[in-house]
Parts: C-alpha cells; sequence; structure tokens
C-alpha cells in the first residue's frame, strides 16, 4: 500500500471517527465488559463479586430452564429459517414473471415483513391463536379439534414459528433480485436440450442462485437466534407455556432485568456469541461445497 | 412468457390466493377494530362486524395507565426524528471515509465494522445498561437516541455500496477545482446518495417506531414511554373489555408505517434486493 500524509490520515479519521468512538463506546468496551461480568456475580447494586466459571458451570449443568431455552431456540432457528427460506424462494420464483399484477403481489407480499417487529404485530398473532380465535375456528370449520395453542408448549413454539415464516418479505425481495440475475438464455437453452422443469431448477437456478441463498441463510440464523419481541408479547414476557416460548434472548433478558443476574446474563450472552459464531462459521466452510461462484470458474 | 402468464388465470387464482392469505391477519386485526370488544372472539371467524363500533378507536385513544395514547405518539416520534437524524448524517460521514479515502488502518476499522454488523445485539446488551445507568441516562431518551450518532453499521455498509458505484473521477475533477474533502463528500458526494440516505431514514424509521427493547429498559415513567409501550401497557391492564381499544390503537401504531411503506415502496423494495436489510 502507498505511504499516505499525516494530512491525509487524519482527514480519514475525522470522517470515520464517529464509528471509531461509537465502536469502542458502545461495542468494544462493553463486551469486555462483559466478558468480566460472565465470571461474576453481580447485582447492579453490591460490587461484582469474582466467582470464577461458576456462571459457566451452573448454566450447563444444573440450570435446566437455560438447556431449554436453547432446545426452544434451535427449534425455533432451525425450523422457522428453512421454511422462511423454501417459502421466500417458492414465491419469488412464482413472481418472477412480466405479469402487470407482479408488483402489485410483491407489495402484498412484502407488507407483514415491513411491520413485523411491531408489538401490534405480535398482539394481534396472539389473538389469531385465541383459544377462540380466528384459527381455531378454522379448525373447527374443517372438522377439526381445536388447539389449545398457549395451552401446549410445542404448540405455542409453533405459532411464533408460523409468525417468522408469514413474514418472508425480505427474503423474497432478495431472492427476486437475484432471480432477475439469471439470464432467460440459460432457461432456454437447456430447454433446447431437453431438460425438464424440476431439472432447470436443480442445475440452473439452485446453484447461480447458492451465493444469495447463503447470505440470506447467514443473515437470517442471527436474527433468527435473537427473536425477542415476538416472544415477549406472545408470552407476556414470561416464555409461557412452560417456557415453552422461552427463547434464548428472553430468558437473558429475563436473567439480567427481571432477576437482576448481571453475571450470568454475561456469561450467556457470551456463549449465545460463541455459538453464533460457530454456526456462522460451520454455514461459511459447508458453503464451500455448496456455493457457486460463476467469477470463480465454479468453486 | 409474460403474454403466456396472464392468460394463465390459474397462476393469478394461486398467487391471489396466497396474497390474500398473507394480508388476512392483517384484514382482522383491522376488521376487529372496529367490534365491540365482547364480541371480537365470539365472532372472530367472521371478518364484517355486525355493527361497526367506533367507540374502540375513543377508548383507544384516551389512553392507558393514565397516559393519554397522543402522548405516546409525541414520544416515539421525537425519539425517531432525532434518531434518524443523526444516524443518517453520521453513516453517511463514515460511509465517505471508508467509500472515498485512503488511510492507514482503513482495512482493519473497515473490518470491525463488518464484524459489528454480524455481533449479536444481546452481547452488548447487559454491559451497555449498566453503563447508561452509571451515566445517569436511566428514564430517559439518551440511551435510545445518542448511540445513533455514531453510525450504524448496516446503513454505512448500504451507503458505501452506492459511494462505490460514482466514479472516481468526479473526486478528481472536484479536487484540481480546489474542493477540499469535506466539501467533496458535502457538495459532490451526499447530493450522488440520495436515494441511500432515503433508504437509511426509512429503515431508521421503522426499527425506532417499532423497537421495544430500548424502551423497555431505559423508560420507567409512563409519560415518557413509546407508542410500542403503549400498546404493551394495554396488553398488560388486560381485562377482557378492552381487546377493542387495544386492536384499534394497534391500528393507529401500524397507519405511519404503511403510509410510509406506501410512499417509499420503490425505494424499499431497492434498499432491500440490494443490501439484503431489515431481517
Amino acid at each position: 500500500m502507498r505511504k499516505q500524509s499525516l494530512r491525509a490520515n487524519l482527514t480519514g479519521y475525522a470522517f470515520i471517527s464517529p464509528f471509531v468512538i461509537g465502536f469502542l463506546v458502545f461495542t468494544f468496551i462493553p463486551i469486555l465488559i462483559s466478558l468480566y461480568l460472565s465470571f461474576t456475580n453481580y447485582n447492579l447494586f453490591n460490587n461484582p463479586q469474582w466467582i470464577g466459571t461458576f456462571n459457566f458451570k451452573k448454566m450447563f449443568t444444573q440450570d435446566q430452564k437455560y438447556w431449554n431455552s436453547v432446545r426452544v431456540t434451535f427449534i425455533y432457528v432451525f425450523a422457522g429459517v428453512p421454511l422462511r427460506l423454501m417459502f421466500a424462494l417458492f414465491v419469488a420464483m412464482l413472481l418472477n414473471t412480466k405479469s402487470r399484477m407482479v408488483g402489485f403481489y410483491r407489495t402484498v407480499y412484502y407488507l407483514p415483513s415491513i411491520i413485523g417487529g411491531s408489538v401490534a404485530v405480535s398482539i394481534m398473532w396472539r389473538n389469531i391463536f385465541n383459544e377462540q380465535g380466528i384459527v381455531n375456528s378454522l379448525l373447527i370449520f374443517l372438522g377439526i379439534p381445536p388447539v389449545a395453542w398457549y395451552g401446549d408448549p410445542n404448540a405455542a413454539l409453533g405459532t411464533l414459528i408460523a409468525l417468522s415464516v408469514w413474514q418472508f418479505g425480505s427474503s423474497m425481495l432478495i431472492f427476486l433480485a437475484g432471480l432477475k440475475n439469471i439470464s432467460p438464455e440459460m432457461y432456454e437453452a437447456a430447454g433446447i436440450d431437453g431438460a425438464t422443469a424440476p431439472r432447470k431448477f436443480f442445475k440452473i437456478t439452485l446453484p447461480l442462485l447458492s451465493p444469495i441463498i447463503l447470505f440470506n441463510l447467514i443473515m437470517q440464523t442471527i436474527s433468527a437466534f435473537m427473536t425477542f419481541v415476538p416472544a415477549y408479547i406472545i408470552s407476556k414476557g414470561e416464555g409461557t407455556p412452560m417456557d415453552g416460548t422461552l427463547l434464548y434472548s428472553l430468558y437473558l433478558f429475563r436473567q439480567a432485568f427481571m432477576f437482576n443476574n448481571m453475571g450470568y446474563a454475561a456469561a450467556m450472552a457470551w456463549v449465545m456469541l460463541i455459538m453464533v459464531g460457530i454456526m456462522t462459521a460451520i454455514l461459511f466452510k459447508t458453503s464451500k461445497l455448496w456455493v457457486f461462484y460463476e467469477s470463480k470458474g465454479g468453486r | 412468457m409474460a403474454a403466456g402468464k396472464w392468460k394463465w388465470p390459474a397462476y393469478h387464482v394461486f398467487v391471489g390466493a396466497i396474497a390474500i392469505l398473507m394480508l388476512y391477519p392483517i384484514i382482522w386485526l383491522f376488521m376487529s377494530s372496529f367490534k365491540e370488544s365482547r364480541t371480537i372472539f365470539a365472532t372472530a371467524s367472521q371478518l364484517i362486524p355486525q355493527s361497526w363500533d367506533f367507540g374502540n378507536y375513543a377508548a383507544g385513544w384516551a389512553g392507558v395507565g393514565g397516559q393519554p395514547f397522543a402522548q405516546f405518539i409525541v414520544n416515539s416520534l421525537i425519539i425517531v426524528v432525532l434518531a434518524t437524524i443523526g444516524v443518517v448524517i453520521s453513516s453517511a460521514l463514515v460511509a465517505f471515509g471508508f467509500g472515498r479515502l485512503d488511510f492507514r488502518g482503513r482495512n482493519l476499522w473497515f473490518a470491525l465494522m463488518m464484524v459489528t454488523l454480524m455481533l449479536p445485539h444481546d452481547v452488548v446488551l447487559v454491559p451497555q445498561y449498566i453503563i447508561f445507568s452509571k451515566l445517569g441516562w436511566l428514564n430517559s431518551m439518551k440511551p435510545i437516541v445518542i448511540p445513533n450518532y455514531f453510525g450504524a453499521p448496516f446503513f454505512i455498509f448500504l451507503m458505501i455500496q452506492f459511494i462505490r458505484s460514482i466514479p472516481s473521477e468526479l473526486d478528481e475533477a472536484a479536487t484540481i477545482d480546489g474542493c477540499d474533502k469535506f466539501r467533496l463528500f458535502y457538495r459532490i458526494i451526499l447530493p450522488l446518495i440520495k436515494p441511500a440516505l432515503a433508504t437509511a431514514a426509512i429503515f431508521s424509521f421503522y426499527w425506532r417506531w417499532e423497537d421495544l427493547i430500548g424502551p423497555v429498559l431505559y423508560l420507567n415513567s409512563p409519560q415518557k414511554y413509546t407508542v410500542s409501550m403503549g400498546l404493551k401497557m394495554f396488553l398488560d391492564s388486560e381485562s377482557g373489555s378492552n381487546w377493542g381499544a387495544m386492536f384499534a390503537m394497534s391500528i393507529v401504531s401500524l397507519i405511519p408505517v404503511v403510509v410510509v411503506f406506501f410512499m417509499f415502496q420503490k425505494q424499499i423494495v431497492e434498499g432491500i434486493s440490494s443490501s439484503g436489510l431489515k431481517g
């Protein structure tokens, strides 16, 4: 790299200084504090008390609720994210035509995502799956016995997953942008060679979309892992019924701000950071096997 | 291909059916806000209210916990406006630095920014709370607003992508004409990245308007609560009789979101497609 003058360096840092200061104050120092606190017992009122790895031992060996929250979160992530992406891709392919109605459909499909994170939607969702809600009315109409959605921990988690699938809009838009970049000639050529629709999908669409799938997969996994608002609202902040909706973020929040176990919550946050790091690394590593980059001649 | 699809009614029936399924919950919420509270669940399967009751809106607007709903809206608006101004200006400055200037350590800081982009927010939740409490910022909007003045990695990244698409000959020409870096940023680059600035502003609006965890953590007195907190208060004080009011105010809280969406639809869609913003 070419040498820069002092003046150029100063100018550069002047422009990025908001990020540098913000990073140090709101990210870097907090991460260090979090690491320190994870080895302490701290309730915000007394001084932190060093207890070594006790928090981690307690988390892994004694805290049933912790393991439950890990289980619930993994089910939420591993069921919700693939379902959401499959649905997003399916709809994106449906909308990848030049029909005049497509703009309208795209808007309609995207709307639930734009109002997604709000309390209003979570409240609505809770009521749709209420004992006497619309979903049960529909089940009765179809001759299926109604489900006590919020009496059964698995069913309650199912409603959270359904909410995340319903909000597939942003992934759909990203897929749509990717699909538009695939030249129609590819499909025409394959058609002349006698390729069937499924074959075109698996041999052309999926490989060419794979970098976008990877991107969506990573971003969606990270954000699904941190889901908080729907679980908080739907379970009234407690993860009910029987901790069925006690997602990791919600449990961390409860430990920190309901029980004042700041040290324990910090330890949980660190384990989460490591888990997310490992998951991202696995996705990146395995992506070499299935992500196709045109510019690198296939691999 | 287009003509073929157009003649294909089955396609529109199918795609239209999914569209109705997607919108049904929102329409249900809207319609329920006009039903008398005690009939909402008894008539959950009927979309159209038997008799239109606008009283829910009056009851909701009167507020909850002794606070009028308008108060929550004003509080939310103050937070959204202050935060959005801060995040757009600071992110643009940083993006210009990364996108256009050459300086020692740029790659390192850029990498740190990309890592921050993927960092789970929960990791800094507890220590940030402790820092803000030591600063005496609890029960004020400072912890929610001030961090926005230090740029947001999402928006910085989005703006860098835009800046990179502007030919660098422009910079050279401006420099020859005697423009310093700040004037170059302010006079040349900033007007050219208006679409990115608008996208960032729209998403900042959405995120701050819908934010719940910030207000839950940092606001304790009901007169400072935001719209999200107001809705949550309805939920907490739920007594069967105020369902209608809660639904009505849910609809009110979604109006700005939907209005902004339809006003800036094209911008939003392009912003998502090119950057993958918004989980």
